[in-house]
């Protein structure tokens, strides 16, 4: 377990000066906890996200990522602590907080008995975008995210990823300042998260806006300009993801052996390497692989079948800030809860 | 399904629209919680307007409770009402008020419904008060209701209830009060109930004992005094009786009659004042409007 770096301001102030210009943070939040009855789901977190930055929060289930957003998206009240968002405190200032920002939430929050168009006028309405803009926006944001042409249709006949995309439309339908993305990929295949990923990527490159997102695949964390990886409530470790990565400093080796529980113990004996079996192969980190690599099959007396040296991924930046790969953190099985929930809903429609 | 980046890039056409269109959310006001509440009293319409077997099946059981249990019974019953008032006449202001009873706190059913799928959290985090979220939904399923209500308003000439447009109006009026006030019961206990299968068992265990105990059925004079103990208790009971005084107004019948049929509501012998009845119905809706703006301005 690496020290903790969100009790050290210090220290946070300065990556984010290195990674962002320096004007006035969108989102500030210091000192924050929220206490659910026994449960403590935030211990105490505090970071700064620049404007016009992509931030995401990476972090398993469980973790805090969701309460945090609840928290910045004024849907909770924090325990202790405060949260700023577009120049606005998240407790005494809910409505200028509401009208700054747009959201998209892990499950959907569309009414799919209305028509995609009638869902965004609905919002238009709620949020009061001023009438003369209401057609031309929402051409504008569905257009974004190609679902112009499907307007008139019912939402209940779209595909997962269309309700996603029709969603980040009508987050952004009030021009808010901060677009919040809680998880907004999760329970898409794999084809569709890479085309959400496109419009999001695309969103930045045309709108003046700040991200703040939540993932637990690590592919996506990548597409973020800073990261903090939360774990048990807490920032354990906060950078852009390059930086995360080279922090590391080690590579990742992974071999194939006639025996693997031997060869953990030959590799403590002769090398003083700690190893383990991750997905199903003998994984050790170790500064130069490459190097290291020849003198493991001169040494070694178990056969080695196959064998793959990598560089620091965020998996292994996760793992040793956490001393856990995210997979296994998630043993909680939420995903699969989500899953049921989401085939029980479409069996109801 | 889109995958490819190419599909991101706007409609020939549309560039220009890219960048240049101000969006400026205002700062909340009077104008902007109208537009909110306009907005949720429009999609309880547009969802009622697609739910069309859901207004029929309103409609069934009212028409049960008029034609067979007001025939069958009126057989029996008839023998006590003056000649040319049948039993069907006598009920029909209470199965009336039944009309728009489970119409109305259903409609807050889709609260509870709204939560569970996820779109109740795009309304609450919406920048508007949360008043204009609840006026606009107790006022939905008000129309919504009221509308169910004049659709069995059409059958009144088979009840012997004549077409009098100044009857028709007041028993509209008195429908719109009755309707917004149950959807404010409904919402009341929306914002509290969280499973839709614990509302829907809640509102179905409270909907026949006020409707057994308005007076819809039978007249409140005379009663045991337990029974007229609890009529009196029964909210449905204040409107029942003002609209079987409206109905009643515009029949031929001897005073006697009428006193015995339709007499006023009476706390330990003083009768209530229709107006005072209504009043009380409608100061009701609106201390469960405040309860339930209350509710659900509470944050986690």
């Amino acid at each position: 377990m690496v020290a903790n770096t969100s009790t050290d301001p210090e220290g946070a102030a300065a990556t984010s000066a290195a990674a962002a210009p320096a004007s006035e943070p969108v989102i500030t939040v210091s000192g924050l906890t929220k206490q659910y009855g026994e449960v403590q789901a935030v211990r105490g977190i505090d970071f700064e996200v620049a404007r016009g930055e992509t931030f995401g929060f990476l972090g398993p289930n469980g973790a805090g990522k969701t309460t945090t957003i609840k928290i910045l998206c004024t849907l909770a009240n924090a325990t202790s602590g405060s949260a700023r968002v577009a120049g606005h405190d998240t407790r005494t200032e809910r409505d200028s907080v509401r009208r700054n920002i747009g959201l998209v939430f892990q499950d959907t929050t569309l009414d799919t008995y209305l028509t995609a168009e009638q869902n965004l006028r609905f919002h238009a309405e709620l949020y009061g975008v001023p009438k003369a803009a209401v057609i031309p926006r929402m051409h504008q944001v569905m257009d974004m995210v190609g679902l112009w042409d499907r307007k008139d249709s019912l939402v209940s006949t779209y595909s997962g990823g269309m309700q996603r995309r029709l969603e980040i439309a009508r987050g952004l339908l009030h021009a808010p300042h901060v677009l919040f993305l809680d998880e907004p990929t999760v329970g898409l295949d794999p084809q569709t998260r890479s085309s959400i990923w496109a419009y999001i990527n695309d969103l930045k490159r045309r709108e003046d806006i700040t991200i703040f997102l939540t993932t637990h695949y690590m592919d996506e964390a990548e597409n973020c300009d800073r990261i903090a990886i939360i774990d048990h409530g807490k920032i354990v470790a906060i950078d852009t993801p390059e930086a995360l990565k080279a922090s590391v400093g080690k590579d990742r080796v992974q071999i194939h052996t006639a025996d693997d529980a031997a060869a953990i113990a030959e590799l403590k004996e002769t090398f003083g390497i700690e190893a383990a079996v991750r997905e199903g192969a003998v994984t050790f980190s170790v500064a130069a692989g490459e190097q290291f690599v020849p003198r493991l099959f001169a040494e070694f007396s178990i056969p080695i079948r196959q064998v793959s040296v990598s560089r620091p991924s965020l998996d292994d930046v996760f793992m040793s800030y956490t001393g856990s790969t995210i997979r296994d953190a998630e043993a909680s099985g939420t995903d699969a809860m989500r899953a049921m929930a989401q085939r029980f809903r479409a069996g109801r429609r | 399904m889109a995958t490819s980046t190419t599909e991101v890039t706007p409609a020939p056409g549309a560039e220009h629209l890219v960048g240049q269109i101000r969006v400026a959310v205002p700062e909340g006001g009077l104008r902007h919680d109208l537009r909110a509440a306009g907005i949720v009293w429009r999609r309880e319409l547009i969802r009622f307007r697609t739910d069309r077997l859901r207004a029929v099946t309103a409609l069934i059981q009212p028409v049960l409770f008029l034609f067979v249990l007001g025939t069958g019974l009126g057989a029996l019953a008839g023998r006590s009402l003056p000649p040319g008032i049948s039993f069907k006449t006598f009920i029909y202001p209470g199965v009336l008020a039944m009309s728009v009873l489970f119409t109305a706190i259903f409609s807050a059913a889709s609260i509870v419904w709204d939560r569970e799928f996820g779109f109740l959290r795009e309304i609450l985090v919406a920048p508007v008060s949360r008043g204009s979220i609840v006026i606009g939904k107790c006022l939905g399923g008000a129309t919504i209701a009221t509308f169910q209500g004049i659709v069995f308003l059409v059958l009144a000439g088979f009840a012997d209830v004549p077409y009098n447009p100044l009857l028709i109006i007041t028993l509209i009026g008195e429908l719109l009060l009755l309707s917004f006030t149950l959807t404010a019961f409904g919402v009341m206990m929306a914002a509290r109930i969280k499973q839709f299968q614990a509302f829907m068992a809640l509102t179905q265990m409270l909907v026949m004992p006020l409707f057994f105990l308005s007076g819809a059925l039978y007249p409140l004079s005379g009663l045991p005094a337990w029974l007229s103990v609890l009529t009196r208790l029964d909210p449905l009971t204040y409107i029942v009786g003002p609209m079987r005084h409206a109905v009643f107004s515009h029949l031929a019948m001897p005073a006697a009659f009428e006193q015995h049929l339709s007499p006023a509501i009476t706390w330990a012998g003083w009768a209530v004042p229709l107006g005072l009845s209504l009043g009380m119905v409608a100061v009701m809706g609106a201390g469960m409007t405040v309860i339930a703006i209350a509710e659900f301005s509470k944050t986690e």
